[in-house]
């Protein structure tokens, strides 16, 4: 094993990278948990039909092009976002009284269908999109190569937290959710319509995960089964970091990301069980999650 | 008529609360609800403000039928209601609190942040301090001012005075009486009967659910028997 400066700065990269698309799912999936007290088990659905949106936009309308990969950024979150709105006002809305067990088996049954509709529309076989002209290839740092495409998601990342940031602090819809999230009832006494809350909140958090499905297509090979992957790390993410918690959530997707690429270089085999070993840990010690947790 | 409460049954779950409870209350008008803790205050004020909607019985707000309407559509309307455990949104400051319930009307004059800062001052200097984090009279100060902010014709004020130290009380008496003086008009549940009759105009005497008594300040101080074996006082 060798602990270069250049591995440890490559590893360190794709890491950070990771954890900046684990950050923006996480994010909507902890604003819909934090706001509307659904754990939402679709939310990586969301994330997938995300993904296949980029993809159908990117490659099969656009060839591949670079203007047909910056089109599919912008729209693909906008599927989803419509997708999420129908399912919020068909389902979703009628169920938030229920208890949480029933949300999750509601939300775990959307998953189901959810995946089967993506087999139907785009096929269960393995796609790829390819990046922009501008993002393709490596630059060199540290001695090491690194992607642009990586160094392009360590731009957006902070972009998204700072979005978000001003979003829940700044808009009157943002401070109206902040207090929804913890007393939905004395929203109403104040004369705002919640059900209409709720419904934005649902839909800028499946956006968050559209937007991840998307900016992930051109990393992985997009195809059925990612939804899973990334649900369950999004729920440990959320759990480290203190639900409904924005700032918990990069918190804890910068473990995730960065314990697993280290992982990689100490020991390759068993890479995965870092960032696993790492939340056992930190809900050891802090078992509400690291930051402060609406719930 | 501001306000007519009909014979209206709530119930919690199965427990029956309110039997039947009937008042009034005009335009321009102060009336309280007096009772001892649990005698069914804080229901009828619920049950008024659509959380918590009686099974039978009617509710009138300026002469049209309200009854098991959603709270936010009768925020609309015009009634505000302070709760009684006073309910500020704790992750938001002061100044948020009161901008997320402003509510335009028609009226001319109309609350906002410069009038509200105007009635209580104190307000001002804590405006960007978390609602979480004020003493039991800010967030009292703080509720009646979010309260106010949607610009109500009606203001449900639950037990202002629970938990204040008494120079609290009286600055709170003179707010709302510089409240009526503005015209609004106030439906007050309180314990504190002496509180409450200073700034009244009309009672109303709640027990176990049922309302024993009904009359004017001046009727309701006399009535020593009434007050002695309704409020203990």
């Amino acid at each position: 094993m060798e602990f270069g400066l250049a591995a440890l700065a490559s590893q360190l990269v794709v890491g950070l990278s990771r954890a900046m698309i684990l950050f923006i799912v996480c994010a909507g999936l902890s604003f819909v948990l934090g706001v509307l007290r659904v754990p939402n088990v679709a939310h990586g659905s969301l994330y997938m039909i995300g993904a296949f949106s980029a993809y159908g936009i990117a490659m099969r309308l656009f060839g591949g092009s670079s203007a047909g990969f910056w089109l599919a950024l912008i729209l693909a979150p906008f599927v989803v976002a419509l997708v999420s709105l129908i399912a919020e006002r068909a389902l979703f809305c009628h169920l938030y009284e229920r208890e949480h067990l029933m949300l999750l088996l509601f939300t775990f049954a959307l998953m189901l269908i959810f995946g089967d509709l993506v087999k139907i529309i785009w096929g269960a076989e393995y796609r790829s999109v390819s990046p922009p002209a501008l993002l393709r290839g490596s630059v060199s740092m540290f001695g090491a190569s690194i992607p642009r495409y990586n160094l392009f998601l360590l731009i957006i990342g902070p972009l998204v937290a700072i979005g978000l940031w001003l979003f829940t602090n700044k808009t009157k819809i943002g401070k109206i959710s902040r207090a929804a999230a913890v007393d939905r009832e004395m929203v109403s006494v104040i004369g705002i319509n919640v059900s209409w809350v709720f419904a934005a909140a649902f839909v800028i958090g499946c956006y968050l995960a559209g937007l991840g499905g998307a900016l992930v297509a051109p990393t992985v090979s997009v195809t059925l089964g990612m939804d899973h992957t990334i649900i369950i790390e999004a729920f440990l993410i959320v759990t480290i970091g203190g639900l409904g918690n924005m700032w918990g959530a990069l918190v804890g997707s910068l473990i995730f990301g960065v314990t697993h690429s280290f992982g990689v270089l100490l020991w390759p085999q068993f890479a995965i069980v870092f960032p696993y070993a790492a939340v056992v840990i930190v809900l050891f010690l802090r078992p509400r999650g690291l930051l402060k947790s609406v719930w | 008529m501001m306000l007519e409460v009909e014979e209206i049954h709530t119930f919690y779950g199965l427990s029956h609360i309110l039997f039947g409870v009937s008042l009034k209350v005009e335009q321009g008008e102060v009336v309280c609800l007096l009772g001892r803790n649990g005698a069914g205050k804080t229901t009828t004020m619920k049950s008024i403000m659509g959380l918590t909607p009686p099974r039978r019985g009617n509710i009138r707000f300026r002469n049209e039928e309200i009854t098991g309407r959603q709270p936010y559509l009768l925020a609309r309307k015009g009634i505000s209601y302070v709760p009684d455990d006073r309910r500020i949104f704790a992750d938001l400051t002061v100044g948020e609190n009161l901008e997320i319930a402003a509510r335009k009307t028609r009226g001319t004059e109309e609350w906002d942040m410069e009038r509200i800062y105007e009635l209580f001052p104190a307000l001002k200097d804590i405006e960007s301090r978390k609602g979480g984090c004020l003493s039991g009279g800010e967030q009292k100060m703080l509720a009646i001012a979010r309260a106010l902010m949607g610009n109500p014709e009606l203001l449900l004020l639950d037990e202002p005075t629970e938990g204040l130290a008494p120079v609290l009380v009286h600055a709170l008496e003179e707010q709302i009486s510089k409240l009526k003086n503005a015209g609004l008009t106030v439906l007050l549940a309180e314990q504190n009967v002496r509180s409450a009759l200073r700034s009244s105009d009309r009672g109303y005497i709640i027990d176990n659910g049922q309302i024993r008594y009904h009359g004017s300040v001046g009727e309701l101080r006399e009535n020593d028997e009434v007050r002695k074996k309704y409020l203990l006082v």
